[in-house]
């Protein structure tokens, strides 16, 4: 025999009535629905290892720069992250924390979801409400990021701040 | 059994009470048993048994006495009773393990033992489950050796080294202890399960296989080697302690290797 000649049982679509050596009595919960190839399971279990190395380094110094640096905790106010936002090294770093974490956290509960929902209706609307949120929050955090202004101006007049310059 | 049988003579005289039975420390326990049967009720419930054991009894030797002795409606699977065959597993205080490998006197024996079906398998009568899912699995990863060349005139020759690359994986004697004490499988059994991923990595590893690319498309699947959570109950549970989650570990590095 050779391996071209040899099919797994999985390449019939109907798992439990496609293969010869089988009695066709799996109860029917146990069927996989289809077989769904592709390497999606696999990029977001990579993912979650890299996100997570990279997320150490990313949170661990934005905790040093914010809580240890010169006066630490007691230099951050409004001042101190605006800042930090006029910097284009910052933007980019909390830019990246926001992503890999929402990412990261998202992957997480995704599989939380899959591992603990047992209704196929429920484990889709669980996840279409996290993917709604972690949607919502990227974006919003985004434009934060980059549309961040410390002094507003609004209708020729400076709201009221007394950090930025006059 | 009873001293009033005539014995062969001996050659040497022992003194009453050596080499007999009764030396051999007993004690009683509670044996508390799962008990299911469809076709009185679809509820299951616990049954307690008292009994009488000896030091070297094991959990099975206690479920035979109280099937061949007190209750002969008490349903179980067992083939050669030592550990080989696989099929024993159950779960024993809360753990999977083989009712043949399990020593009384290493368990609490102040407290009722509990015995139940292995989880996550639909349970047909008291211990025995359906094994067909978990089988099924098996099957789908081709547990048999498949080569392309020319068959040889004698047997496949393989170095020590290669062969010592898949040995912990040949010990797998298909009992689902680790498979049914897996958490993603309990959920909805979908999941191809540590058993399937250890016999698919037997042949993975072999150096005289040629399918292994095949095992491990079938294994990047959804319900494949993903799905694993490392939680080691699979090594826990194994009776022949295989290191079940090191080898899907491989599983998956092999998969990742081999896509980048």
């Amino acid at each position: 025999m050779t391996a071209t000649q040899i099919q797994s049982p999985r390449s019939g679509n109907d798992r439990g009535q496609s293969s010869s050596g089988d009695s066709g009595r799996i109860a029917p919960q146990y069927r996989r629905n289809g077989s769904a190839r592709g390497n999606f399971e696999m990029l977001a279990w990579l993912f979650m290892r890299l996100s997570g190395v990279v997320l150490v380094v990313l949170i661990f110094g934005h905790l040093f720069v914010n809580l240890l640096v010169g006066e630490g905790i007691h230099a951050i106010d409004f001042g101190f992250v605006a800042g930090k936002w006029a910097d284009p090294f910052w933007q980019f770093w909390d830019l990246a924390m926001l992503w890999l974490a929402m990412l990261h956290g998202t992957n997480g509960v995704r599989t939380i979801i899959n591992d603990y929902a047992e209704k196929d209706s429920t484990r889709f609307w669980l996840k279409m409400v996290l993917y709604a949120a972690t949607t919502v929050i990227i974006i919003l955090g985004t434009l934060v990021i980059f549309t961040f202004n410390p002094c507003p101006v609004v209708d020729g007049v400076q709201l009221p701040g007394g950090f930025c310059p006059a | 059994m009873s001293a009033e049988l005539a014995e062969p003579a001996s050659k040497i005289e022992l003194p009453a009470g050596v080499g007999g039975g009764g030396e051999i420390p007993t004690f009683d326990i509670t044996l508390r048993v799962r008990r299911y049967n469809p076709e009185v009720s679809e509820e299951a419930r616990w049954d307690d048994f008292k009994l009488t054991m000896y030091g070297t009894d094991r959990v099975l030797d206690a479920l035979h006495k109280i099937k061949w002795e007190v209750d002969g409606s008490v349903s179980f699977r067992r083939s050669c009773a030592h550990g080989v065959c696989g099929s024993d597993a159950m779960r024993i205080n809360g753990r999977n393990r083989l009712a043949c490998k399990t020593l009384l006197k290493d368990l609490d024996t102040s407290k009722p033992i509990t015995v139940e079906p292995i989880k996550g398998l639909p349970v047909e009568k008291d211990l025995i489950v359906d094994m067909e899912p978990f089988f099924q699995s098996f099957r789908e990863v081709m547990p048999f050796l498949i080569n392309k060349g020319h068959e040889p005139t004698k047997e496949r020759l393989q170095s020590a080294e290669d062969r010592e690359r898949f040995d912990d994986t040949t010990k797998c004697i298909l009992c689902a202890a680790c498979t049914s004490s897996c958490p993603v499988f309990w959920t909805d059994g979908q999941y191809f399960g540590p058993a399937a991923i250890v016999n698919a990595h037997r042949f993975i590893f072999d150096s005289r296989d040629d399918a292994g690319d095949m095992r491990l498309e079938i294994l990047n699947d959804k319900e494949g080697v993903w799905r694993c959570r490392t939680t080691f109950n699979c090594s826990e549970a194994c009776p022949r302690g295989i290191q079940v989650t090191q080898a899907i570990a491989e599983v998956k590095q092999a998969i990742l290797s081999r896509k980048i």
